[in-house]
Order: structure tokens, then C-alpha cells, then sequence
């Protein structure tokens, strides 16, 4: 089962130290070369901070675009991961292997289970997948 | 025929655990295993006293559970095939080897280990994590935890319900936890353990009945756990614990239903047997040299076990015993046990300084047993009018029935000296 690992970094005014950086890329090469040597590795990035981010929202069927996330967290989503495990287990142990201080703070990890879909049966119209996206 | 369902009674409760373990092991769901169980056990009622009853009715009722499992299961997946949809349920239980008896490299072949793991995996809350061990190794029903807890029975439901759902989904494995989690998860399993004792030990509220029934399904779960991991001596320490608190049950409320305080316990009506399995199994513990929290409580316990009058108790024992516990679990409780203990072996001028001292941090200023204790050494000393104030705080903040009107008795006998 597909997992997807959330890192949540919390933003620290202290810049990080090259070496510190240096340490943190290193941790998650680890992890992604240990999981791809696995086949288990399905993925993994990072994200820029919050402050580059663009919120958009349905009001009455409009899309209104404003800036930022409306989180009024500490910790903000700084990337993730998706790891193919055979249970919970597998994902927590290497969840304690992926470094969290992203932003030079501390962090935590979030593991959520990715929900298989049922295998769509047939393909929708021309112009149908579009309309229920949006 | 009175005697055969009294008998699938016992059957239900000395083995529903072991028999609903290994359901959930070949079903991988804990809804089909225990639906197999229950009409199992129907099956049980009605054809014990016409066909006799068999030889070994945990194994016929393991057996007929288990085929009502596989005819579930092929019903599940004729009617999952059609939807197409993908589970963890229809996964693990199209293996093809489901049917095979035993899988030779599992390592422990009892299947209530795995089952205790899944129960208290700390992915689940820790609420979850006592209703659902009660529930599936203890065999309860959810009307009777409701009614140990003291919660509506439709919280309780949904509680399991939401934790059986997250186990599915998140896919919280059945299986023993690997060598390096295991530490981590068998101190989960232990605090769950505990929490169900105390729950039925402390609490005095509601029905009685119930409460025993939850320190006595503590300690089987305990000696379930001794008996599948005994080379942990923190298991031993918990029994050995739960034995020697659960041994002044019959002392520690009066015919009124008053508490009574250790040192007034008519010692007579201690569970002596309780007491010797719980000294040796200390012993064995501490024997084995890798010692805990559980197990020095345990300690704790056997010393006042020893001691044939109040008066015999070796309080300067108890203080070495709370000072090694302060070092492995630095909590303000356990500072605040060690100071009553220097006060009862050291003088009460030495306790009373030591509980002044952890109340300047401000702490323990929100907890009745600091001002309690500080109350008992200030009546102790005739300090009679602080002691007053000290049981006035604790009272103020004391929420258990029993021992608020313990507290007020106290009082009232200050006020009338």
C-alpha cells in the first residue's frame, strides 16, 4: 500500500549553516536511495516555503485567488514522500529516517495511507473529465 | 441443559481471546473473525446438550469458526469481485494459503501477542486502545466497558468502530513489532494493561461488579503477557504489581464504603496468596537485572506486603525504593511518594521540608495528593491549623467520591480535637 509522508517543518528565523544543510540533504538521499534500491520509492519533493504560496477557492463558482494558505500553523507543509510499505510499520520506520529541520526548525512527520481508486470502468466523454475537476 | 451453557461461558471466557486471535490472523478483519466467533459460539449453545460436548471445546469452536470465516469470506469476495474494489480485507484474506493451519515461520505461534500489538499500537489513541484490548482479548461486550467507563454505549461503539476502521485503512499491521520497535510497543501494551487496573483498582464509582471484573481481566491479560514474553521483566514487574495492589482489594474499603487509609487496613483480610506470587515474582524480576518502573512499584508494594502490622513497615526500604524510581521516571508524583516515605523513616520534619520544597516549583499546586500528603505530615506534627488549610485545598480538588469523603472525615476530626 502506497503511503504518503508529509513533512511539516516549522519556519525558524535562524539561517541554516552550510554543513547543516549539507547534513539534511544527506539524510534524505539515504532514505531515497535506501527505498529506491528497495523498489518501494515512489516519489518524493520538496517545496518552498508558504510565503510563495497561492490559495484558490470556489465562492459561489468563482475561483478567487489569494495569497498564502489560510493554516495559521507553526509547522507548514515544507514536502513529501511516497513510499509503497507493506503495512504502517514499514512507513513509521522510515519516517524516523527522514530528516524534518527542512527550514532549520524542528518538524514532524505525518503518514496518511493514499486511497486506492476502483479501476474506472470506462473513459468519460471528451469535455466530462475537465468539468468535474475544475 | 443448565451445564452445557454454562460451560460455552466459561469456554467463552477463558478462550475467546486465544480463538478471536487467530480469526483475525486468517481473516485479517476484526469484524469477520469476531461475527465468526459469536455464531460459533451460537452453534456451540445448541449442539453441546443434544451431541455432548466435545473433548476440547476451544478447538470446536475454533473449527466451526473458522469454516463460517472462509464461507464469509467467499461470499465477501464474490460481491467485492463485482465492485472491483481493492481492501486490505479481501487482499490478505485471498491469500492462498489461508487455509494452511500454521505458517512455519511465524515466530511466536500464539496469536494474542499479535493481537495485544495491534490493539495498543500507539496509532491508535490511547482510549481506543483499552476498549479495543477489552473488547477482542478480553472478550467483554461493549454494554459492559461502557458501563466500567461510565461512558454511553454509542461512544464506546463508535470508538471501536473508528479504531477497527483505522486499522484496516492504515493498514496497522498484526504482527509482532520489529526488534527495534519492540521496546517502544511493549511499553504500549504494558500502560494499557495498567490503565485497565487501575481503572477498576482506583475508580469507585459506578458498578462494582464490573470494576473487579476489570482488575481480574488485567491481571490475565498480565499473565497472558508473562506467559508469551517472559524474558521481559517489566511483564513480571506489572503482575507482580497488580497482585500486590489488587491484594488489599477487600482492605481498602470498609463496610461503609469508606477508604482506609494503609496503615488502619484490617491486614487479616489481605489476599495472602496474592502477596507470595507477587514477592516471588519481584523477586524473579529484579533477578533478572534490567530494572523498571513497574517493577520497583512492585517492590514498593511487596515491602508493605512484608510488613505484618503497620508499625513493621521498613520505610527506610520504601525511600531507597522511591529515590531508585525518581532516577527512571523523574515525575513530580514519584518525588512527592519518596518525601512521604523520608517523612514516615527520616522524621516528619525531613518529609515536610522535602513536599514544601517540590510545592515551591508550583507543579503539584493542582494535584489533591500533594495537599493531601502535606495535610497527613501537618496533623501528624499537631500543626493543627495548616493542616486544616492542606485538607481544605485537597478537597477543593479531589474528584473521587470515596476519597473526598475520606478527606472531610479527616478534617472534621481536626476541627473537633
Amino acid at each position: 500500500m502506497r503511503y504518503m509522508l508529509l513533512i511539516y517543518s516549522e519556519a525558524n528565523s535562524r539561517v541554516q549553516t552550510d554543513e547543516e544543510k549539507q547534513k539534511t540533504m544527506e539524510g534524505h538521499w539515504a532514505v531515497m536511495d535506501e527505498t529506491k534500491k528497495l523498489g518501494i520509492f515512489r516519489g518524493a519533493e520538496p517545496l518552498e516555503p508558504t510565503s510563495t504560496a497561492t490559495t484558490i477557492r470556489m465562492q459561489e463558482g468563482k475561483a478567487v485567488t489569494v495569497d498564502g494558505p489560510f493554516a495559521e500553523t507553526k509547522e507548514q507543509l515544507a514536502g513529501y514522500y511516497i513510499l509503497d510499505c507493506k503495512d504502517l510499520d514499514e512507513a513509521i520506520g522510515w519516517a524516523s529516517k527522514i530528516p524534518v529541520n527542512c527550514w532549520s526548525g524542528r518538524g514532524c512527520i505525518e503518514v496518511r495511507p493514499i486511497r486506492a481508486l476502483p479501476a474506472r470502468s470506462e473513459q468519460p466523454a471528451n469535455g466530462q473529465y475537465a468539468t468535474s475537476v475544475r | 441443559m443448565a451445564d452445557a451453557r454454562a460451560l460455552v461461558e466459561s469456554v467463552f471466557r477463558q478462550e475467546s481471546g486465544r480463538i478471536i486471535a487467530t480469526l483475525i490472523r486468517l481473516s485479517g478483519s476484526f469484524d469477520l473473525a469476531e461475527e465468526a466467533m459469536q455464531e460459533a459460539f451460537t452453534s456451540a449453545v445448541s449442539s453441546w446438550p443434544t451431541q455432548g460436548v466435545p473433548d476440547n471445546p476451544g478447538a470446536w469452536i475454533t473449527t466451526v469458526a473458522r469454516r463460517k470465516l472462509i464461507d464469509s469470506v467467499r461470499r465477501e469476495n464474490t460481491r467485492r469481485d463485482k465492485q472491483d474494489a481493492i481492501s486490505y480485507e479481501t487482499e490478505s484474506s485471498q491469500d492462498p494459503q489461508f487455509d494452511l493451519v500454521e505458517d512455519a515461520s511465524m515466530m511466536y505461534s500464539d496469536d494474542r501477542l499479535r493481537l495485544m500489538f495491534t490493539c495498543c499500537h500507539p496509532a491508535l489513541n490511547l482510549e481506543a486502545q483499552v476498549a479495543l484490548t477489552l473488547r477482542t482479548l478480553g472478550g467483554l461486550t461493549t454494554t459492559e466497558i461502557a458501563r466500567a467507563f461510565l461512558l454511553p454505549e454509542p461512544t464506546l461503539a463508535q470508538r471501536l468502530v473508528r479504531a477497527k476502521s483505522k486499522i484496516r485503512t492504515a493498514r496497522i499491521p498484526y504482527e509482532i513489532p520489529p526488534i527495534h520497535m519492540l521496546p517502544e510497543r511493549l511499553t504500549s501494551v504494558q500502560a494499557v494493561i495498567y490503565l485497565v487496573f487501575n481503572e477498576g483498582y482506583s475508580a469507585t464509582a459506578g458498578d462494582s461488579l464490573i470494576r473487579k471484573e476489570l482488575c481480574m481481566e488485567a491481571i490475565r491479560l498480565g499473565r497472558t503477557l508473562c506467559e508469551l514474553l517472559p524474558k521481559e521483566p517489566e511483564n513480571i514487574g506489572l503482575l507482580a504489581l497488580m497482585l500486590l495492589q489488587d491484594s488489599r482489594c477487600e482492605a481498602r474499603i470498609n463496610q461503609k464504603g469508606e477508604l482506609v487509609p494503609l496503615e488502619d487496613q484490617d491486614r487479616s483480610l489481605w489476599n495472602r496468596e496474592y502477596i507470595r506470587e507477587g514477592q516471588e515474582l519481584v523477586e524473579r524480576a529484579l533477578r533478572m537485572q534490567r530494572v523498571g518502573m513497574y517493577q520497583l512499584q512492585a517492590a514498593i508494594a511487596a515491602v508493605h506486603g512484608h510488613a505484618k502490622v503497620a508499625a513493621d513497615t521498613d520505610w527506610h526500604e520504601i525511600a531507597a525504593l522511591y529515590r531508585e524510581l525518581a532516577r527512571i521516571s523523574p515525575t513530580p508524583v514519584v518525588a512527592l511518594n519518596h518525601a512521604v516515605a523520608v517523612a514516615m523513616s527520616a522524621g516528619l520534619e525531613k518529609g515536610l521540608g522535602l513536599i514544601n520544597q517540590l510545592g515551591a516549583s508550583g507543579e503539584l499546586e493542582k494535584y489533591y495528593l500533594f495537599h493531601a500528603a502535606r495535610a497527613d505530615l501537618l496533623r501528624r506534627l499537631n500543626r493543627r491549623q495548616e493542616a486544616m488549610d492542606a485538607y481544605e485545598k485537597a478537597i477543593a480538588l479531589v474528584t473521587n467520591r470515596v476519597e473526598d469523603q475520606y478527606l472531610r472525615r479527616r478534617l472534621s476530626q481536626l476541627k473537633e480535637s
